[in-house]
């Protein structure tokens, strides 16, 4: 009651210093004094404190199960545990776009303590761009997503939140997300900033490449989350499904995974500065359409929280403004510097960094088409289409082959202009790892040239990385740990998908079902009972080849409030391989419908992310620069 | 010119995205559970909101006629919008509707039907939502058109509106 009024006026309040912010930092910036004055350091703070205080006073409803709220109402349940009750608060539309606006704030004010070394005016530039997306964003919450609206009288119980959501690694996967998409925004507005000051230099790089850094180790991060999740609770035994939604966030860390490449060359080289504009004012864009796209409806998928056009009308606009006003300023102020990438020596590390690009710009236009595409086909020729997994792995996978091979050459170049040494140990290591390709692939019922091709190179770079590694000690170490990292995670996704088996069957209590060596036994089920939910779980006992039994209890769970069907999948996982089985109803019988599916290197996936993550935090806390 | 040139075709590319965003907005594909062709009415005792006494669901729905289940409560935002286009369906002497007043205390309840008028040719209470939950309902307002042959024939989830008060009159037809 007293907490919803309380959120609704802090986020007012915070309004309002935005436009006190945005005309006092104006004043500030025609000052000839150098530095930037108190007032906006307390102010930035003070609205940060506002939003913080608006979105602690919305958790304290969801924790109170407070009904009056809306939001609350809409999106709780008395039943809850405490801990969904808490993570409800952004799993829903309006609580989420708060979220967002916090994390707006909560950057700027550490832009602003972090940024002291660096010029007045490109500081106050940032503070006014992103004070731009703040109050947008505000105007978005307040107008027509204001998760503070009052019902009455009381409803006695909340609808519940769907219980998909329920669930720890979906808990923290949008604050995470959140981090890396929003942090995006202020590398937009510095970047606009700096382009104005003219002031793309090597400097801005060095202070610009802290922000991406850390933007692009939340998003690698959340993205995992999303994945992991989706891979135990969809039921589906996979963990990237091309679906709109992940591609949505998949996009941003194409463009993000670039401009941290082009940042390099530029805080060497101070070369590349149009990349590096235009690619930060696409990672933003990119973040926002995202928004669009998920918040609008126009996609439907689990993260698609309510259809309101109204909604979707203001994110377009907005996301339009913001794109005009950066292309405007951008051929406005933007002076091609002369250090272009035509004079750059072709066997040179600012070369294989183009070529990365190229390749990025690439897969990232292959998965913005097959995710615009069908919207753009509806609309024109009311014709609907759905473009699935086969179409982005016929155009991305055999891509990888050049890409992963220019990956394990480009960091062994030397700047400005280079030669390939050690020519003898890279055929050699590239020998080793073609045959042990071939040794491998041979035993699989795979296609045998495509994929020894492919996973030599990947082996490559795993075999390039791994002497670095040990042999050169400390050259550059963030690099290769996650270029190590990226390799395995190619290696172990394609290994998964060769190897994976999967048995699809229907089975009733008691009974046994054999293949090939192995036996499925159902032992029994047992009904449980928890506050959110009755749950059945079953028992079942899989014998594989060499006798030893393994034991598994997948679940289905009956979520009262909302009353929805979940299957809970149990995985049993190992360095080697994930065992994974999820059962169903079959309607009006005793029979349940199994899927068993066994995963080779399932963990390896998940491992890899994480390292390629750990070489991003590595370059961000490292002391030296690269040499 | 080259300049101009470039800015145009920007132009012209980002509105015409801007466009097609726009109108895929208005024809947005949002899932929406369907009931199954025909479903049987659920047999339950149900109390009566007036007389607070147990009646059986098939003393309820005895007549040869349409019936609209309409659940609705008094917490419900929604149903006050669509409470005005119940009380016009109620003219129509063709169909008989049937109030579910979901999870409500009873004196607001009351008040409510007091203040907005009562469409409804009986009320019946749901207090654990049960009953709501036999109708196969997702939440509050929901509406259910029952056939002459007992069967729901269709459900609308969310407030009733001019439109679909139309479509009820269709399938009365």
């Amino acid at each position: 009651m007293l907490a919803n009024q309380i959120g609704y006026y802090s986020l007012i309040l915070g309004l309002l210093l935005s436009f006190i912010l945005c005309a006092v930092s104006i004043k500030d910036f025609n000052n000839s004094n150098k530095r930037i004055s108190q007032n906006i350091f307390i102010l930035s703070f003070l609205q940060l404190t506002f939003v913080v205080v608006s979105f602690l006073s919305l958790i304290l409803s969801f924790i109170k199960s407070d009904f009056s709220n809306e939001t609350v109402f809409n999106n709780s349940h008395t039943t809850k545990p405490l801990f969904y009750k808490i993570s409800g608060t952004w799993g829903n539309h309006e609580g989420s776009l708060l979220l967002w606006l916090l994390v707006l704030t909560l950057f700027i004010y550490l832009f602003l303590v972090k940024s002291k070394s660096q010029p007045k005016k490109y500081r106050i530039l940032t503070l006014l761009f992103q004070q731009i997306i703040i109050i947008g964003f505000f105007l978005f919450v307040l107008v027509t997503s204001n998760p503070f609206n009052y019902l009455f009288p009381t409803p006695p119980d909340g609808l519940g939140l769907n219980p998909i959501l329920q669930d720890p690694a979906l808990a923290i996967h949008p604050p995470i997300l959140y981090l890396g998409y929003v942090g995006t925004s202020i590398i937009f507005s510095s970047s606009l900033a700096a382009v104005t000051q003219n002031y793309v230099s090597k400097e801005w790089g060095r202070h610009i490449k802290k922000w991406v850094l850390v933007s692009w180790i939340f998003l690698t991060i959340g993205i995992m989350l999303g994945s992991i999740w989706a891979y135990y609770e969809l039921g589906w035994g996979g963990f990237w499904f091309w679906d709109p939604v992940e591609n949505v966030s998949l996009m941003p860390w194409l463009t993000l995974t670039a401009l941290l490449h082009c940042i390099i060359v530029l805080e060497r080289r101070a070369a590349l500065t149009s990349w590096v504009v235009i690619l930060s004012i696409t990672t933003f864009t990119l973040s926002m359409c995202g928004t669009f796209l998920v918040r609008s409806g126009i996609l439907n998928s689990v993260h698609t929280f309510a259809n309101d056009p109204a909604r979707g009308i203001f994110i377009l606009i907005f996301l339009f403004i913001l794109i005009i006003l950066s292309l405007g300023i951008f051929f406005v102020f933007h002076k091609k510097n002369n250090n272009n990438p035509n004079s750059f020596f072709w066997l040179s590390r600012e070369t294989s960094i183009l070529i990365n690009n190229w390749f990025m710009m690439y897969f990232l236009s292959v998965v913005l088409i097959g995710t615009v595409y069908p919207i753009f086909l509806d609309v024109v020729s009311a014709e609907k289409i759905s473009v699935g997994p086969p179409f982005y792995h016929k155009l991305i996978v055999p891509f990888l082959i050049p890409f992963l091979l220019f990956m394990s050459l480009g960091p062994r170049l030397k700047w400005i202009k280079s030669e390939i040494e050690n020519k003898n140990s890279l055929i050699i290591t590239f020998i080793i790892s073609v045959t042990l390709t071939f040794f491998i692939i041979k035993n699989l019922t795979a296609d045998l040239l495509f994929y020894t091709v492919l996973i030599s190179v990947a082996f490559f770079l795993l075999f390039t990385t791994i002497k670095e590694l040990f042999i050169k000690k400390n050259n550059n170490m963030p690099q290769t740990v996650a270029h190590f990292g990226f390799s395995l995670l190619i290696l172990s996704i394609l290994f998964n998908n060769i190897l994976s088996s999967e048995i699809i069957t229907n089975i009733k209590i008691g009974e046994k079902y054999s293949y090939q060596k192995s036996e499925i036994f159902f032992k029994k089920i047992e009904e449980k009972k928890e506050s959110n939910f009755n749950s059945i779980v079953a028992y079942f006992e899989i014998k594989n080849e060499k006798g030893k039994i393994i034991k598994l209890k997948p679940e289905i769970r009956i979520y009262n409030q909302p009353i929805i069907i979940t299957s809970e999948a149990d995985i049993k996982t190992t360095l080697l391989e994930d065992r994974f089985l999820v059962m169903n109803l079959v309607k009006g019988g005793e029979y349940y419908n199994i899927r068993y599916q066994i995963k080779p290197f399932m963990i390896w996936i998940w491992i890899s992310v994480l390292l390629l993550s750990i070489g991003g935090l590595m370059s961000l806390f490292k002391k030296r620069y690269e040499k | 010119m080259k300049n101009k040139l470039n800015l145009f075709i920007i132009i012209m590319s980002l509105s015409f995205c801007f466009i097609v965003f726009y109108k895929a907005l208005n024809n947005s594909n949002i899932y929406k559970p369907k009931i199954k062709a025909k479903l049987s009415l659920p047999v339950f005792d149900a109390k009566d909101f007036n007389s607070n006494i147990y009646i059986n669901s098939e003393k309820i729905f005895e007549e040869d006629v349409f019936y609209i289940v309409n659940i609705w409560a008094s917490w419900c935002v929604p149903c006050r919008t669509e409470h005005p286009l119940l009380m016009e369906l109620s003219k129509d002497l063709s169909i008989k509707l049937i109030g579910l007043n979901y999870r409500d205390k009873l004196n607001n309840a009351k008040k409510f039907i007091y203040e907005f008028g009562n469409p409804y040719s009986q009320i019946i209470i749901d207090n654990d939502g049960t009953l709501s939950v036999e109708f196969g309902a997702y939440g509050v307002p929901e509406t259910f058109i029952i056939d002459k042959n007992k069967m729901i024939i269709k459900k609308f989830v969310g407030p009733i509106n001019q439109k679909i008060i139309e479509e009820i009159k269709l399938i009365i037809k």
